[in-house]
């Protein structure tokens, strides 16, 4: 029982997948208009995570190396499918809000991610555990932004008046692009706190996010980490601007073949 | 001819798939460091958009959504099929240009695998399927999609180019100072919203 907790407190806070991890972008900036929203997001995302983690580790045995993303996706998908019905049956207030983003949990690197990294390695029992510590640290980070951005772009949280009647809200927190402003803010906070925990010599948990290019991604499986080889293309570039492009390209296809010829062998 | 027309400006500029829908963030972040890489990424992503728009375009109106088979029912099938189509559909481009276009193979290869991933993908096929664009009109708003996101990735890229040496606060060095750039654009476009 006490990897069980452990799985917890390990979603929650040491790789908090908003806060330290910076995964699922995507849903992040789009539905954090409101608390509601981002935790109705957060929960069904949750459910897919568990259900998903479960059944992967399960079936870990079963599946075959080669083909084993499009197992994952088919089973993450099946499960998108069943949260997206009931959400549409059960809350349909909430399933028109989120509308879109709801079949694009498919494509949300942390549950992906996490069926690479952890449930295909371990058993069941620890694997739903990671699922549901690491969904509600999702839903903990979806949320806290979307408190935030509803304070301060409409004066509530929860759709409960909060502010005072004479606070005119900035309603730009709640379009586009105060969910950028907000994002910014928030990883300019978490670039402070490393930096600090960093000077007392304490270990410093690795952002997994795609801002920091590929290296240390979570879903590298997935993509290959080909993005690290375009990274490389970009310093390439940078330093000899005046190379042509085809041999800048020709460089990283290079690269990226030899990475494939390695891991083949 | 004027409706698919008014289809391409709005999806291009007024909801911009990037700044006002966030899909496809990833890429927006991770390959904009120079304009080169973020042209490549957008022209990989604007001719895989339009191939899928019309194959998921194609599977919908002749398997999941036909009356024929199964009277229309299967349409709860649609994230499943599009996201395994879009997978197999990126590995078979790829493949196929590596043979028989080499040129155009070295200027996207790199990208073509991140693209599975890219959440602009599915998002099109499905925002096709639920608004009822038809054939066309769905390859016109995958196409117009990506170059909403080609536009606004080489911006940023072009933006990052410039500031990338300024003197920016410690603590919103990197990313954040992205992420900051990226609202400010976001408010730019809300200048296109008058155009519909």
């Amino acid at each position: 029982m006490n990897k069980c907790t452990e799985r917890i407190f390990n979603g929650l806070v040491r790789e908090n997948p908003t806060f330290v991890l910076m995964l699922g972008m995507c849903p992040t900036l789009a539905v954090t208009t409101s608390a509601t929203n981002g935790i109705g997001m957060g929960l069904s995302t949750t459910a897919v995570l568990i259900m998903s983690n479960m059944l992967i580790s399960i079936l870990r045995k079963m599946i075959p190396d080669s083909v084993r993303m499009p197992a994952f996706i088919v089973v993450v998908a099946s499960f998108v499918t069943i949260v997206d019905f009931l959400l549409e049956g059960f809350v349909p207030s909430l399933y028109s809000s989120l509308g879109l983003y709801i079949p694009l949990i498919v494509v949300n690197c942390i549950i992906l991610g996490r069926a690479e990294s952890y449930a295909s390695k371990n058993p069941v029992l620890p694997s739903i555990f990671d699922g549901v510590g690491m969904g509600l640290g999702f839903t903990v980070g979806l949320t806290c932004i979307g408190i935030v951005r509803e304070l301060i772009g409409a004066g509530q949280i929860f759709g409960r008046q909060v502010m005072p009647e004479s606070y005119e809200p900035f309603t730009i927190f709640i379009l586009a692009p105060g969910a950028f402003f907000v994002l910014a803010c928030l990883v300019a906070l978490q670039n402070k706190v490393k930096g600090s925990l960093a000077k007392k010599g304490k270990k410093v948990p690795k952002s997994a996010g795609c801002g920091d290019g590929c290296a240390s991604c979570a879903s590298r499986g997935i993509c290959g980490g080909h993005l690290s080889a375009s990274a490389e293309t970009d310093k390439t570039a940078s330093a000899e601007t005046d190379k042509p492009v085809s041999e800048e390209t020709d460089k990283a296809v290079s690269a990226v073949e030899d990475k494939k010829e390695q891991e083949g062998a | 001819m004027q409706e698919l027309i008014l289809i391409a400006v709005g999806t291009a500029f007024v909801n911009n798939v990037v700044l006002s829908q966030f899909l496809g963030i990833c890429p927006f972040l991770g390959v904009s460091k120079n304009v080169k890489t973020a042209a490549g990424m957008g022209g990989a992503v604007v001719f895989v958009i339009t191939i899928a728009s019309f194959v998921t375009g194609l599977i919908y109106k002749f398997i999941l959504g036909n009356p024929a088979i199964m009277g229309g029912e299967l349409e709860y099938l649609n994230t499943i099929v599009f996201i395994l189509v879009i997978a197999a559909l990126v590995q078979f481009v790829e493949m196929f240009l590596k043979k028989s276009m080499p040129s155009l193979y070295n200027a996207l290869g790199v990208y073509l695998p991140l693209i599975t991933t890219n959440c602009a993908v599915l998002g099109v096929a499905l925002t096709n399927v639920e608004s009822g664009y038809g054939l066309l009109t769905g390859v016109v708003n995958g196409f117009a999609t990506a170059f909403g996101f080609l536009v606004s990735i080489v911006l940023m890229a072009g933006i990052r180019e410039k500031t990338e040496h300024n003197d920016v606060p410690e603590s919103f060095r990197g990313t954040p100072i992205v992420l900051v750039t990226a609202g400010l654009m976001a408010i730019a476009f809300f200048g296109f919203s008058g155009l519909i």
